[in-house]
């Protein structure tokens, strides 16, 4: 039960960091990364807030 | 590269105000082709006192001041059919477009480095990529580093709107005297085709809905503003077959709503650039549409013509961008504020306006003769190339964008400028870029210009554009005043001899 973030797709604009509840998005080295173990999926919050936000779509999916 | 002002001359450590000042005459900006043509004379003290340093606002100061963009803030709350997020080409020239993303500490050393070489630099702008005010924590924490060491820089911000009335009364802590916002539209069915999705209270909404809430805080926002005296630039993006109409109805709400100018951009678009309009096929405006609507307008909000459309990290005058030369590894680690050199540049400045204002004067002077010897009145539309300062000082083949002014016996107005460069299609040949100025040129009756070939002067003369070098290093208008009255009157000679 987590969301991933696909790379190659990433561009960067730091949105889902913002948005994640949980605080399970940060940035490593050059991209960003979601922490399985923090991540919720966003199941009080009706939609997974980093697919809802992110500039381009596919980026952030299910694991 | 740099096209409108150049300050090649006056950037390189000049030692002393005469300097500057020689520097200026040569190529400084006292021309009048930016933001809002109104000087002085012709709006309250106090609004004068807030934009006559800011180059995006005041066609006046955009020949003397700098800005610079720092992209601090690159998350975004709404999606637009033509801007891509993913895309970034160092050779283009566009809004939302940005090679380096900042931390605001990093931002901060770039101000004071840019602020310690540009002695123009009046004013600092977020802008994006993104939106300055959804990722606002980013934007009003570069504004707090860059204040403790530049209390006299100005800050502006550029929004969608979306979480503009959230921040309001932060925007006025900070002596913000300048927000833009971007409306579209006043239609929530016609925002449908521009705005596919905004988040939005937690979550994503599409279509007229989102369209419809973009709208109302852009409403509410502005509103909000303009009753705390922060002064409010409207951009609008010129969509034609979508929004083009309508942009007359926006004009007439933004300006009810107290926006201090409105600023209509042409839509950038091509399939490189990868948006949504760029991949369907949907095309800007050309230069004559563009004016087209800008002269029904004039009688709306302020209108300003002068707006370049700059890269989100753009450093310089406006049409020059030097922000190649402040990337993050080319500025040290601890870099220290020297306020010497702006200072020195803004008392050069008064000295030159009052100048250039008497030659401006000068030249409608010489116009309003015109008439009373009763010269024929048609309006004629003249290029110029100019590195700034004014004056018709770069070389035609130098130039990658044209300045264009209409002439008739009421004066000489600045009315927009053609770019002749088409971005990073590339791989011109010189004839082929010939081709490309003179279909920028299109409704052009001459060009002056400070010197051209005889090559590329017998091209455009075969497209029927006039040029002469006879007005080199003179003032734009009263040099187009003084070709026009001359021009004019050989006209009319012709015909009576005919």
């Amino acid at each position: 039960m987590a969301y991933q973030i696909i790379q190659s797709q990433c561009s960067v604009c730091g949105a889902c960091e913002f948005e994640c509840p949980n605080g399970a998005i940060k940035m490593k080295g050059d991209t960003y990364i979601i922490d399985a173990a923090k991540c919720t999926e966003c199941e009080d919050q009706g939609s997974p807030q980093c697919a809802s936000v992110c500039p381009v779509d596919g980026t952030c999916v299910p694991a | 590269m740099s096209q409108v002002i150049s300050l090649d001359s006056i950037a390189k450590a000049p030692e002393s105000a005469e300097t500057m000042r020689q520097d200026l005459a040569k190529g400084g900006c006292t021309s009048s082709s930016c933001g809002s043509s109104d000087g002085p004379a012709d709006m309250p003290a106090e609004i004068w006192e807030k934009i006559k340093d800011h180059p995006c606002y005041s066609e006046e100061a955009h020949h003397y001041f700098a800005r610079m963009h720092v992209a601090v803030a690159p998350a975004c709350n709404i999606q637009c059919n033509y801007c891509n997020r993913k895309y970034d080409c160092a050779n283009e020239s566009r809004p939302g477009v940005v090679s380096e993303r900042l931390t605001p500490e990093q931002a901060a050393r770039k101000v004071i480095a840019v602020a310690n070489e540009v002695p123009q630099l009046s004013v600092l702008g977020i802008a994006g990529p993104g939106d300055s005010l959804y990722d606002w924590k980013k934007t009003f924490e570069t504004f707090e580093l860059v204040e403790t060491q530049l209390p006299d820089i100005k800050f502006c911000i550029s929004t969608n709107g979306l979480a503009l009335p959230d921040h309001v009364e932060e925007i006025a802590r900070h002596n913000i005297d300048h927000v833009t916002i971007t409306i579209n539209m006043v239609d929530p069915e016609i925002g449908a085709k521009i705005y596919p999705w905004i988040f939005f209270d937690k979550r994503r909404i599409h279509g007229v809905e989102a369209a419809r809430i973009l709208h109302e805080r852009q409403m509410q926002g502005l509103e909000m503003l303009t009753e705390r005296g922060i002064l409010v630039k409207v951009n609008s993006v010129m969509i034609p077959g979508i929004n083009d109409e309508h942009l007359k109805v926006v004009n007439a709400e933004v300006k009810k709503r107290g926006a201090f100018l409105h600023n209509i951009m042409p839509l950038i678009s091509a399939p490189e650039h990868g948006t949504h309009f760029g991949l369907t096929g949907q095309r800007g405006p050309t230069a004559a549409e563009l004016k087209a609507l800008q002269d029904d307008l004039a009688d709306g909000a302020n209108l300003m013509r002068h707006c370049r459309q700059c890269r989100a990290d753009a450093v310089g005058l406006l049409g020059e961008d030097r922000g190649q030369e402040f990337t993050l590894d080319k500025i040290g680690e601890a870099v220290a504020y020297d306020p010497e050199k702006r200072r020195l540049y803004r008392e050069v400045v008064e000295a030159e306006r009052a100048d250039h204002q008497k030659a401006r004067a000068a030249a409608e002077d010489a116009l309003a003769h015109a008439v009373d010897t009763g010269a024929d009145a048609a309006p004629m539309l003249v290029a110029v190339t100019t590195k700034g300062g004014g004056r018709l000082n770069q070389h035609f083949g130098h130039a990658t964008e044209f300045q264009v002014y209409e002439v008739d016996c009421d004066g000489v107005r600045f009315v927009g400028h053609r770019r002749a460069d088409n971005y990073c299609l590339g791989g011109f040949g010189e004839d082929d870029r010939l081709e490309t100025i003179i279909g920028a040129l299109d409704g052009v009756t001459a060009v002056l210009t400070a010197k051209i070939g005889d090559c590329p002067r017998e091209r455009l003369e075969e497209a029927g554009i006039v040029v002469s070098d006879a007005y080199a290093y003179e003032y734009i208008e009263s040099s187009i005043g003084a070709y026009y009255t001359a021009s004019v009157g050989s006209v009319d000679a012709g015909r009576a001899s005919a």
